[in-house]
């Protein structure tokens, strides 16, 4: 089964959408799967790029979620979003950045046992999924890529680890996840990359970006 | 060093935490980038708007224990926010009011007495390496300046504008009055069980020890919400989540751009120069906005 077939139902529209005020300048967008998150994102990106909604400051895309901050009216915003029909994005739409990954990490049994394979066959599993950054968060730089949806999801460590080194490239929930420096972390490890995920010098600073296609390269010694 | 480039300050005492902040870096949250910036907004404002700086400059911002520093070179100076003692050489001077020093001369700000934060301006305005656009130190992801040790050196830059408000004092800001927060319901009021935001309104809060630039931590009668796991969403400041144990976090400045636990209720941005002088031990009530309290 295609990884992400799920978010192409019919029933994913941002039809399910609900409103929610988050303080008086701030509106939080619900909708039911990450595609709708995608299409719905992607559909604000373009409207701001017209000069929509000129004191908006952030938009957050998450799970499920978009966070608008910055607006005068959220009334006003909440009845323009619900007018607008938007299709789910293809999944090609972002661009793709190929991630080499050493798949060497700590936790490969672990996520063996979740995923009931033999240990050695998680690296071509993983390389071979399609995965797409949802959003950023945690620290600078942090991608949740999606690409585990449909029967991959990998549950966290029970203990978090205290250091997770930069570099690491861990499973939880639906997401592979990329730490840009080392921070504390529950997620299972499976590799690292010497991919530089953070660097406030570059621009953008982030390499991944929401919407950004993940092509993870497997290049274990 | 060019002659242009020895404008500066040096650092006696840093005090507990001492930083640099400007306005922080809004608009990178879709990166995981948190806003940061001075917490106290309009002390951060008053200070440069008294020494003649833009609003927006960068300044230094102290936590309860102030800061000494001397000038190495001419300078005006004016600190605002919290109520402390303030001295140049040993002399008492005044608060929000444009003080000038001499080369060599010493500006010490005592323990704050009445809130938590002091915001240090100094004509020229604070030069230091802008990180995506800011200066400001984020302490949640290391973005930013260090905080200040002692023996720093920090470089400024040139006045721009030769109005000087000497003689001039501003009043004291509302955020030390420490009024009821005003909030707002929701986002996600509906985790929220019985008796709701009344639980809020009719509660006492404590501000407790681990507070800092990132959230005040809240305690007190516990709030009953559902139990339960939320996808991660986006935060904004003055979010007050509910955690597990009904205990509170009320989101600061250097707040992580998403969380996963349910955000009953958002502090008016009026209301987050208050919080941002609301003191470890100190008791914080909430009144819900257009509604009752």
């Amino acid at each position: 089964m295609h990884p992400m077939g799920h978010v192409f139902r019919p029933a994913d529209s941002i039809q399910a959408v609900k409103f929610r005020p988050a303080g008086p300048w701030a509106l939080l967008v619900e909708v039911d799967s990450l595609a709708a998150v995608r299409a719905l994102y992607a559909r604000i990106q373009r409207e701001r790029a017209g000069g929509w909604a000129p004191g908006l400051v952030d938009v957050i895309p998450a799970a499920r979620t978009v966070l608008l901050d910055g607006i005068a009216d959220q009334a006003a915003l909440a009845a323009e979003i619900r007018s607008w029909s938007i299709a789910p994005s293809p999944p090609a739409a972002g661009r793709v950045v190929e991630i080499e990954c050493r798949y060497d990490g700590p936790d490969l049994g672990e996520v063996a046992r979740q995923w009931g394979i033999p240990p050695e066959r998680v690296a071509a599993l993983h390389s071979a999924l399609s995965h797409e950054v949802a959003f950023c968060g945690f620290v600078p730089g942090f991608p949740y890529v999606a690409g585990l949806a449909g029967g991959r999801e990998i549950t966290r460590r029970d203990r978090p680890r205290t250091a997770v080194p930069a570099g690491s490239v861990a499973l939880g929930d639906e997401y592979t996840g990329i730490y840009p420096r080392t921070s504390p972390g529950g997620w299972q490890i499976i590799g690292h990359t010497d991919a530089v995920m953070w660097d406030p010098g570059r621009n953008p600073a982030a390499l991944l970006q929401p919407g950004d296609q993940v092509r993870f390269v497997d290049v274990t010694p | 060093m060019s002659g242009a480039s020895e404008r500066g300050i040096r650092v006696r005492r840093a005090g507990a935490l001492t930083t640099v902040q400007d306005c922080g870096r809004p608009g990178y949250a879709h990166l995981g980038v948190p806003r940061s910036g001075a917490l106290d907004a309009p002390a951060h404002h008053q200070a440069n708007r008294l020494v003649g700086n833009a609003p927006a400059v960068a300044v230094l911002e102290t936590t309860l224990t102030g800061v000494a520093v001397s000038a190495e070179c001419d300078v005006t100076v004016a600190v605002t926010g919290a109520e402390a003692v303030v001295r140049v050489d040993g002399q008492p001077v005044r608060l929000r009011a444009a003080t000038p020093l001499r080369r060599g001369q010493v500006l010490e700000v005592r323990p704050a007495s009445t809130g938590v934060r002091n915001y240090l301006a100094f004509s020229g305005g604070l030069s230091v390496p802008r990180v995506l656009g800011s200066a400001s130190a984020d302490l949640l992801s290391g973005l930013g300046p260090p905080r200040l040790a002692d023996g720093d050196v920090l470089q400024l830059g040139s006045p721009v504008s030769m109005e000087r408000r000497e003689g001039c004092a501003l009043g004291e800001l509302a955020a030390l009055a420490v009024p009821g927060l005003v909030v707002h319901p929701g986002p996600r009021l509906d985790w929220l069980a019985s008796p709701g935001l009344a639980a809020l309104a009719d509660g006492q809060w404590t501000v407790t020890q681990d507070s800092n630039r990132v959230a005040l931590r809240l305690q007190g009668q516990p709030v009953h919400r559902r139990r339960g796991e939320l996808a991660s969403e986006g935060l904004v400041s003055g979010a007050i989540q509910a955690l597990p144990d009904g205990h509170l976090v009320l989101f600061l400045a250097d707040h992580p751009t998403t969380g996963g636990y349910p955000v009953i209720a958002v502090v008016d941005p009026a209301c987050l120069p208050a919080c941002a002088q609301a003191r470890p031990g100190s008791k914080v009530s909430f009144r819900v906005a257009g509604g009752r309290g």
